[in-house]
């Protein structure tokens, strides 16, 4: 950490500056910098901290997307040489997303994605208004760990019961987790239909899909 | 004089609009469905020729045309057939917030699915208070179900609400649907309470919200719902809802310039399928709330979208809908009651036609009655204010302002016993509720607003008479909400269940 580049790296996360973070990311590369330290203990840092400064209400959401934004730069740069040493960072877990059957407003759903993916998940978009077939069929292509449902409207909120009856049909759970989130989301509404879990919003659903990452390894651990 | 405020100038306005239309243009509009596009191709515009890709492009000719065919103003009637509310000019209603999922427990303070009582409760308290030009259809009713089990609101919901609101109110409606197949039992509805078709569009009434999908985007049903309404002849309130720095610009001008672009393209629908057809310029600005990414209805800078916006329809001649006196706070205290006062004054200033958002609480989550009954006094006030301080009184003495009344009393100081005092205090003065605390204090402990309000509550619905309709028409309400339902279960493959009410 007291590297100075790394420190650099994780300052251009904080800063949300794209141009600084893929600059320093050739820089590690030309020095022979291993790509995965890069990220772990540079670029990686900043996200964290740019996600607990959002978590205390010092940084807000146009900063935390910029930041996401220096991190895919960063990435990008330093994926194909990960690639080549065989040391891909490992996904943290591999995430379905989609808004509600009906629901077009994607928003929430787009900083879930940013947020997560910024993390080390793996994430598969499928947009708006999507059917409960095409979060089964995706959840089913991707050996997905996590099927994240949005719906802002109170009438497109049926569509998220919709998605975890259609992923129960298919017994894809337990072991896929089914996750919901959107404005007229409650808590109450979560468990009432047997979502795996629910967020307020984008840092919490981080925490969230996290939890349920580890939870699902303890007890493959155990199970083992 | 009317006071007022204004947050633009017309040089700005011009801007505003100048750039809206542009927006029209590049990138122009998507919409979604293909009566649309066919609308839109037979009146000329190119949509989607580059890509397939929905997006059409209004040229402001076309527009202008459409803004000039549609009414300056127009009325909504009551049951009786009287006019009682009036879109236009600088007439000012208030109705309270529209399809709510959850009610405040007064007795718990916690927020729970909304139910039929609830909006049976809603609309007794909003038929007694005078500050309510018209009703709304206020909470879904999560205990009528068509659909699997208890399922979240269905396509049903919409014509049901109305269905409850009408049999009990006399008042005008502002309602809305939510689905495309929806909108047309409810226009059955509306027509057996009027009587006819035809009577409907003559004296419609209620008006339904319709709103575009920010940014510049009016959806399969929304733009459906415009359509129809069109040519039924039946008020369109056209609902854009940019959030600043969401789904709109961060700015609150850029917005406003959003906002203008998308109810314009939406009048373009609306008068191309119904030239003539009564349509508001409404709305539900908020900014984007950068820490929560919500929408605060409460802010300051809510209540001057809203306003801005508003000042740019009446720009353009026409009828004017905001959403305000609504709050962020989860309970009925201090914030909410701030919030919602300041802005039912902004808003009775701005001169909005119909403001709608009483009793809101959570950022339109939750509906608290107590909160309408409260709400009520800050209209009332803000109504008052935006009277203005008039010269009365040359009915009772002379045309002077204080001169004469010295006459009589000279330096007594004895202004009670003037019969002009007893002639004019309740014009001068606003005479609030019992909600509102003005008595010295007593031997008992003195109360909160909130209990003040939950004794209101109870009141007014003790006093509240339900209409009584004939029964040939509560016999045809029935027979279109179970065609409706049984429709509705035919598409959903299961058995409707709806409470009585």
């Amino acid at each position: 950490m007291s590297d100075p580049l790394f420190q650099a790296m994780r300052q251009s996360i904080i800063d949300g500056a794209p141009d600084m973070a893929t600059e320093l990311a050739q820089q590690a590369l030309a020095n022979g910098v291993d790509p995965l330290e890069a990220v772990n203990q540079g670029f990686a840092a900043g996200i964290k901290f740019a996600g607990d400064q959002f978590g205390c209400g010092e940084m807000f959401l146009p900063d935390l997307l910029a930041s996401a934004e220096a991190m895919k730069a960063a990435i990008k740069i330093l994926e194909p040489e990960m690639l080549k040493r065989g040391s891909q960072r490992e996904a943290l877990g591999k995430v379905v997303l989609g808004t509600a059957r009906g629901d077009i407003h994607d928003i929430g759903k787009n900083l879930v994605a940013t947020v997560l993916s910024a993390s080390g998940f793996q994430i598969f978009d499928l947009g708006t208004s999507v059917t409960p077939e095409q979060f089964v069929a995706k959840a089913k292509e991707v050996d997905a760990d996590i099927v994240g449902v949005s719906a802002l409207l109170t009438t497109t909120m049926a569509g998220q019961k919709a998605v975890i009856e259609a992923l129960d049909r298919n017994g894809l759970r337990p072991r896929v987790k089914a996750i919901i989130g959107g404005a007229a989301v409650t808590s109450k509404w979560a468990a009432e239909i047997g979502a795996d879990g629910y967020s307020r919003n984008a840092i919490d659903a981080l925490e969230l899909a996290k939890n349920l990452m580890s939870k699902a390894m303890n007890k493959g651990t155990a199970l083992a | 004089m009317r006071p007022g405020i204004q947050l633009l100038s017309p040089d700005l306005i011009g801007r505003i609009l100048r750039e809206a239309f542009e927006l029209l243009m590049k990138p122009g509009v998507r919409v979604g469905s293909a009566p649309v596009v066919e609308l839109l191709r037979s009146a000329g515009v190119e949509v989607g020729v580059a890509a397939n890709d929905g997006v059409a492009r209004l040229p402001a000719p076309l527009v202008r045309q459409c803004l000039a065919s549609a009414p300056r103003d127009f009325y909504l009637y009551n049951r009786q057939g009287e006019k009682a509310v009036h879109y236009g000019g600088d007439d000012v209603h208030f109705d309270p917030g529209s399809c709510c999922v959850q009610m405040l427990d007064p007795e718990t303070l916690e927020a729970r699915p909304s139910e039929t009582r609830d909006l049976v409760r809603i609309v007794q308290v909003t038929e007694t208070l005078p500050q309510f030009a018209a009703q709304s259809t206020a909470v879904v009713c999560n205990d009528a179900v068509v659909g699997s089990g208890k399922d979240a609101p269905s396509a049903i919901g919409d014509l049901y609400r109305l269905f409850v609101v009408l049999q009990h109110s006399d008042k005008p409606v502002v309602t809305g649907s939510f689905s495309a197949a929806g909108l047309e039992g409810m226009i059955d509805l509306l027509a057996a309470d009027s009587g006819s078709r035809e009577k409907l569009r003559r004296e419609p009434r209620a008006v339904f919200d319709v709103c575009p999908s920010p940014p510049l985007n009016w959806s399969e049903f929304g733009s459906h719902n415009l359509l129809d309404l069109a040519r039924a002849g039946v008020p369109a309130e056209i609902v854009a809802m940019p959030l600043a720095g969401g789904t709109a610009p961060v700015t609150l001008a850029g917005s406003v310039t959003q906002h203008a672009a998308e109810v314009l393209a939406g009048i373009a629908l609306h008068q191309l399928a119904g030239p003539g057809s009564p349509v508001v310029w409404g709305g539900a600005p908020a900014i984007f709330d950068m820490r929560t990414g919500g929408a605060p209805m409460g802010a300051v800078e809510t209540a001057m979208l809203n306003l801005a916006c508003a000042e740019v329809g009446k720009h353009l001649g026409l009828p004017t809908h905001g959403y305000l006196v609504a709050t962020d706070s989860k309970l009925v205290d201090a914030q909410a009651g701030a919030e919602s006062a300041r802005s039912a004054t902004l808003g009775a200033l701005a001169g909005i036609n119909m403001i709608s958002g009483a009793g809101m609480l959570e950022s339109l989550a939750c509906f608290s009655v107590e909160k309408l009954v409260i709400d009520a006094e800050w209209i009332a006030s803000a109504q008052r204010l935006a009277r203005g301080i008039e010269v009365r009184g040359e009915d009772v003495r002379g045309e002077t302002l204080a001169t004469a009344m010295f006459a009589q009393t000279g330096l007594s100081g004895e202004f009670l016993k003037l019969k002009e005092t007893r002639a004019l205090f309740r014009q001068e003065q606003y005479l609030p509720s019992p909600v509102i605390d003005r008595s010295a204090r007593g031997s008992a402990p003195p109360s909160d607003v909130f209990t003040r309000a939950r004794t209101r509550v109870d009141e007014l619905v003790s006093t509240y008479r339900k209409p009584s309709l004939p029964e040939d028409v509560l016999r045809k309400f029935q027979a279109i909400v179970d065609r409706e339902a049984a429709r509705e279960a035919d598409r959903a493959g299961v058995a409707a269940d709806l409470p009585s009410n």
